[in-house]
C-alpha cells in the first residue's frame, strides 16, 4: 500500500469526520435537549454555505464572510424555531419528521428562488488555497487542514461549554431530565431556542467549510444529513462525545473504504470481482458498520443515561 | 414435597450503586395471598418488575414451580402463567375494553399468526373475554374505548386482563392505587373472592387491605427483607415497627385496636 | 379501523370513486387524454405503497422512513431481469416480492431492536444504503438508471404492454392489496399489531413476543410495497436509484398522514391528494415545492385527522335520517376500535 496515499486519505477521512461532527453535534444536542428530530438540519448547512458564498462575493474576504454568516445562520435557525419548531416540541416524532421534511422543501425552493438554480463557488484567499508539506513527501491542501483545525477547536469549545458553564449544565440536565430543569424555574423556551440556534450555527459552519471545496448547491445538505444521522445513531443519540467518536470513525471508514477496499478485496477474491464489488460495498460500508454496531448496542456506543 | 409456586433466592438489583433489591428471598405457596409491603422506595415495584421479567436482576434466581425462569423474557413468563397488573394504569387506551381483554385471551388460545379470519368474530376469544369482564363488573362497558373510562374502571380492567390470561400467579402491583374508599373496598372484596382460586403476590400501600387479605406478609425496607410471616407476627415485629416509624406509622391503629 | 359498509356514506363514496376509476379508460379512449390514465396509474401504484406503509406506520406504530427502498427493489427486480432478456412477469413479480420480503426481514431484524427516533433514522439509513448500492452498480446504469424496453409478460394470459391493460392490472392489484390489508388488520395478527402499537409493554406482559409479530408485519408491508415497485418499474419503463431516494420515503409518509393514519382507504386518498396537488401546484409556479412544503407543515400543525378525518367530518354534515342512523349505528358498534 502506498504510504503517502494512506496518510493523505487518513487526513481526508479526519476532515470528513470533523465536518460530520459539526453537523451531528447540533443534531444530537437538539435531540438530547428537546427530544426533537430535525430533518431540516441539513438545510441550515446549505443556508450557511450560501450566506458565506454571497458574503465572500460582497466583502471579498472569505474569513470575514464566515464571521458574518455564522450569526446570520443562527438567526435563520432562531426564526425557524420560532415559527415552526416550537409548536412541535409537544408532538410525537412522526410530526417532527413530517414538518421538518416540509421545511426542507421550503428551504430548497427558497434558496433556488433567491440564489438561482446554479451552484455558487467560493473563492479562497491565496493563503488558504495552496498546499503544505506536512511530512516529508506528503503534501496536503492547506484549507482541508484548516477544516480539521476548525472542527477540533469547535469540538473542544463545545466540550468546555457543556462541561464547564451554567448553560452547559442546563443542557446536560435537560438531556437527562427535562422536567427537573423545568422545575428549577429555568426559562425552558429560551434554552431551547438557544440550543437550536447554536446547532444551526454549527451546521452552517460545516456548510461554509465545505462550500469552497464543493461549492454551495441546492439540496447539498440532504445527502450528508443522512450520514450525520448514521453518526448520531452510532454514537448514541444525545451524546456529544458519542457524536465526536462516531463522526471521526465514520469519516475515516468511509474515506478509507473508498480508497483501499478494492485493494483489500483483491487479496480474497479475483481482481475483476473486486473491482465490481468494491464501489458498491464501499458505498454501503458505513451503513453496514451502523447495522453491526446496533446489532450489539441498540442504543449506540454511548447511550445517554436516564433515557 | 411439591415445590412452592414461586421461589426467589438471593435476588439482587442495583441502580448506580444503590441497591433496589438486596439479597431478597421470598416464597409464595400455591393458593395463598402473599403481600409485600414497605415504605416508599423500598423496592417493591422493582421487585415486581424482576418477577414479571421486565427487569433483569443482577444476581440471584427466580423459580416458578421449580423451574428457573430468571433468564426468561416477560412474554415467556406470561406463558408459564405469571400475570401482572401495573401500579400505573397500563392499558391499550386506544382500543375498546373488550379488545383489551380479548387480546389477553388470544395470547393463550392458539397462536396469533393468523392473518385472515376476523378476530372480533371468534367466539373462542370473545366469550372468555366477556366472562372476564363480567367477573370484574365491566361487562356493560365492553364497547367503550378504554381511554374514556374512569380511573377505578381502569383498575378493574387491569385485573380483567390479568385474569383473562388464566394465570397461576397474579402479581398485583398496588391494585388499589389512587382509588377512593368505596372503590378500594369493593376491590378488596373482589380479591377476597379470588382467594383460594388464584395465588397472588400483592404489593400494596393500603395496610387495611393488606391485613384483611394476606395470608403472609413480607416487609421490604431499602431493598432488604426485614421480616416475613403471618399478619399477626408482622404486626408484633419490632423491626417492622421501627422501619415504619416516621412513615406515618401505618401500623399504629392496628395496635391500638 | 372502521368497517366499511355498503350503506355508510364512506361506503358510498368509495363505490362511486371505484366506478369512476373503472370507467376512466373509456373516458380517455373517447377524449384521447391519455394523461389522465397515466396520472391515475401512478396514483394507484403510490396508493398501494402508501397502504403498505400504513400497515406498519398507522397500524403498527413503526415510523419507517425508508419505505421507498421497496419501491426501488421491486422495480429493479423487473428491470434487471429485463436487462438480461427475461421478461416473464411470473418470474419478475415473485422475485420482486421475495427480494423485498428478504430485505425487510434482514433490515427489520436489526431495525426493530431499536425504538423511537433510532428506528426512524436506521430505516432511513438502510434505504440510503440500497440507494448508494444501486448508484455504484455501473452495470445497471448507476446514477442514470436503466430503461426497461418491454413490460412484464404473462405467457399471453395478460397483456400489460398497453396503457389500458396496465391500468386495469394496477386497479385490480390495488383492490386486492386493500382487501388483503383489510383482512390482516382485522385478524388475530392485526389485533396483536394494533395492541403492540397501543401499548407494547402491556402486550409483553400479557405474553406476546411483540418483536416477532412486528417483524412479520414489517416483512408483509415490505413485500406489498415491493409488488407496487414492480408495477412502478413496469409503468415508468424505467428504473433508477432516485425511486428510493429518502425524499421518496418522506413523500410516502406524507401520503399516509395526509390521508389519515391507521385507516384503510386513507393512504389511497392521501396518495391521490399528493399526486393531484403536485400536478396542480407545478402548473402554478416553478417554485411549487415551497407551497408543497408549507402545506405539509400546515397539515402537521393544524390538520392531523387527515383526509379521512375530513371525510368523517363531511359525512357528519350530510342530512337525512337514514344516513345519520347508519352512522350512529356504526359509531356504537362494538367492533369499532378507533373513532
Amino acid at each position: 500500500m502506498d504510504w503517502t496515499l494512506f496518510v493523505t486519505q487518513m487526513l481526508n477521512g479526519l476532515q470528513l469526520g470533523v465536518l460530520l461532527f459539526l453537523l451531528a453535534s447540533g443534531l444530537t444536542l437538539i435531540f438530547g435537549v428537546m427530544d426533537f428530530v430535525n430533518l431540516a438540519h441539513g438545510s441550515l448547512y446549505m443556508v450557511g454555505a450560501y450566506f458565506c458564498a454571497s458574503l465572500t462575493d460582497f466583502t471579498g474576504s472569505f474569513v470575514l464572510a464566515v464571521l458574518l454568516a455564522l450569526p446570520l445562520t443562527a438567526l435563520v435557525g432562531l426564526a425557524v424555531e420560532f415559527i415552526v419548531i416550537r409548536r412541535l416540541y409537544a408532538r410525537d416524532h412522526l410530526d417532527h419528521v413530517l414538518a421538518t421534511f416540509g421545511l426542507i422543501l421550503c428551504f430548497d425552493t427558497a434558496v433556488q428562488f433567491l440564489w438561482g438554480p446554479e451552484g455558487m463557488a467560493i473563492a479562497l484567499p491565496a493563503v488558504l488555497d495552496g498546499q503544505v508539506e506536512i511530512l516529508p513527501e506528503i503534501v496536503f491542501p492547506t484549507f482541508r487542514l484548516l477544516i480539521i483545525a476548525v472542527g477540533l477547536v469547535v469540538a473542544l469549545g463545545l466540550y468546555v461549554v457543556v462541561t464547564r458553564t451554567r448553560a452547559g449544565m442546563l443542557i446536560r440536565a435537560g438531556a437527562s431530565n427535562r422536567t427537573m430543569v423545568a422545575a428549577l424555574g429555568i426559562d425552558i423556551q429560551r434554552l431551547f431556542a438557544l440550543v437550536f440556534a447554536a446547532g444551526s450555527a454549527m451546521a452552517g459552519l460545516a456548510g461554509m467549510m465545505i462550500a469552497p471545496i464543493t461549492e454551495a448547491s441546492i439540496g447539498m445538505g440532504n445527502e450528508i444529513i443522512i450520514i450525520a444521522f448514521v453518526v448520531i445513531i452510532i454514537g448514541g443519540i444525545g451524546s456529544i462525545k458519542g457524536a465526536f467518536v462516531a463522526a471521526v470513525l465514520v469519516g475515516l471508514i468511509d474515506t478509507m473504504g473508498r480508497s483501499f477496499l478494492d485493494t483489500l478485496l483483491k487479496v480474497v477474491v479475483s481482481d475483476q470481482n473486486a473491482e465490481t464489488a468494491a464501489p458498491a460495498l464501499s458505498a454501503m460500508l458505513i451503513y453496514i458498520l451502523m447495522a453491526a454496531i446496533l446489532a450489539f448496542q441498540p442504543q449506540g456506543l454511548f447511550p445517554p443515561k436516564g433515557r | 414435597m411439591a415445590p412452592a409456586l414461586l421461589t426467589v433466592e438471593n435476588l439482587n438489583k442495583s441502580f448506580g450503586g444503590i441497591a433496589a433489591t438486596d439479597h431478597v428471598d421470598l416464597i409464595v405457596e400455591a393458593g395463598e395471598i402473599h403481600a409485600v409491603i414497605g415504605p416508599n422506595g423500598a423496592g417493591k415495584t422493582t421487585l415486581v418488575a424482576q418477577l414479571s421479567g421486565e427487569l433483569r436482576p443482577d444476581g440471584g434466581e427466580i423459580k416458578f414451580v421449580g423451574q428457573n425462569i430468571t433468564p426468561l423474557a416477560a412474554h415467556a413468563r406470561a406463558h408459564l402463567g405469571i400475570a401482572r397488573t401495573f401500579q400505573i394504569t397500563n392499558l391499550m387506551l386506544d382500543m375498546t375494553v373488550r379488545d383489551n381483554v380479548a387480546l389477553a385471551v388470544q395470547a393463550y388460545a392458539g397462536h396469533s399468526f393468523r392473518f385472515w379470519a376476523d378476530a372480533r368474530c371468534e367466539e373462542r376469544l370473545v366469550e372468555p373475554a366477556m366472562a372476564a369482564l363480567a367477573r370484574v363488573g365491566l361487562a356493560d362497558r365492553a364497547g367503550s374505548i378504554a381511554r374514556a373510562m374512569s380511573h377505578g374502571e381502569h383498575r378493574q380492567l387491569e385485573i380483567a386482563i390479568a385474569l383473562a390470561t388464566e394465570p397461576r400467579l397474579l402479581l398485583l402491583d398496588e391494585p388499589m392505587a389512587g382509588m377512593g374508599v368505596e372503590e378500594a373496598q369493593s376491590m378488596v372484596a373482589f380479591l377476597d373472592g379470588l382467594k383460594g382460586e388464584k395465588t397472588m403476590l400483592l404489593v400494596e400501600h393500603d395496610m387495611d387491605a393488606v391485613f384483611a387479605l394476606a395470608d403472609r406478609i413480607t416487609v421490604l425496607v431499602h431493598g432488604k427483607v426485614i421480616a416475613s410471616g403471618a399478619p399477626d407476627e408482622i404486626r408484633g415485629d419490632a423491626a417492622v415497627r421501627r422501619a415504619y416509624l416516621g412513615d406515618e406509622g401505618p401500623l399504629s391503629n392496628e395496635e391500638s385496636g | 379501523m372502521d368497517r366499511i359498509t355498503a350503506f355508510s356514506p364512506r361506503g358510498w363514496s368509495m363505490t362511486v370513486a371505484l366506478s369512476l376509476l373503472a370507467l376512466l379508460p373509456i373516458y380517455v379512449a373517447v377524449t384521447g387524454q391519455t394523461f389522465y390514465l397515466d396520472l391515475a396509474s401512478r396514483l394507484m401504484i403510490l396508493g398501494m405503497a402508501a397502504v403498505s406503509l400504513n400497515l406498519i406506520l398507522g397500524n403498527g406504530g413503526m415510523i419507517s422512513f425508508g419505505h421507498a427502498a421497496y419501491l426501488g427493489i421491486g422495480a429493479y427486480c423487473v428491470g434487471i431481469p429485463a436487462y438480461y432478456g427475461i421478461y416473464d412477469g411470473l418470474i419478475q413479480i415473485p422475485l420482486a416480492v421475495a427480494c423485498s420480503a428478504l430485505f425487510a426481514l434482514v433490515t427489520g431484524a436489526i431495525c426493530l431492536r431499536t425504538k423511537g427516533v433510532y428506528f426512524i433514522m436506521i430505516t432511513m439509513a438502510f434505504t440510503q444504503m440500497v440507494f448508494y448500492g444501486f448508484v455504484s452498480m455501473e452495470e445497471f446504469g448507476g446514477d442514470d438508471g436503466l430503461v426497461i424496453d418491454l413490460r412484464s409478460q404473462f405467457a399471453g394470459l395478460l397483456d400489460i404492454e398497453g396503457a389500458t391493460g396496465l391500468y386495469y392490472f394496477i386497479l385490480i392489484s390495488l383492490l386486492a392489496v386493500l382487501f388483503l390489508v383489510y383482512r390482516i388488520t382485522r385478524s388475530r395478527f392485526g389485533m396483536v399489531i394494533e395492541g403492540a402499537r397501543a401499548n407494547e409493554r402491556r402486550m409483553q406482559a400479557i405474553g406476546y413476543d411483540t418483536y416477532r409479530y412486528r417483524l412479520v408485519c414489517y416483512v408483509i408491508a415490505g413485500a406489498i410495497c415491493g409488488y407496487a415497485g414492480a408495477l412502478l418499474g413496469n409503468f415508468t419503463h424505467f428504473i433508477s436509484p432516485e425511486m428510493m431516494d429518502w425524499t421518496a420515503s418522506g413523500e410516502l409518509i406524507f401520503m399516509v398522514v395526509l390521508g389519515g393514519t391507521g385507516t384503510l382507504f386513507g393512504p389511497v386518498l392521501g396518495a391521490a391528494a399528493f399526486v393531484l396537488l403536485e400536478e396542480w401546484l407545478s402548473t402554478i409556479t416553478i417554485y411549487w415545492q415551497f407551497l408543497f412544503g408549507a402545506l405539509l407543515i400546515a397539515v402537521v400543525l393544524f390538520w392531523r385527522g387527515g383526509i379521512n378525518g375530513f371525510v368523517d367530518w363531511a359525512a357528519d354534515q350530510i342530512p337525512g335520517r337514514i344516513i345519520t342512523r347508519t352512522r350512529d349505528w356504526i359509531r356504537r358498534a362494538p367492533w369499532r376500535q378507533r373513532s
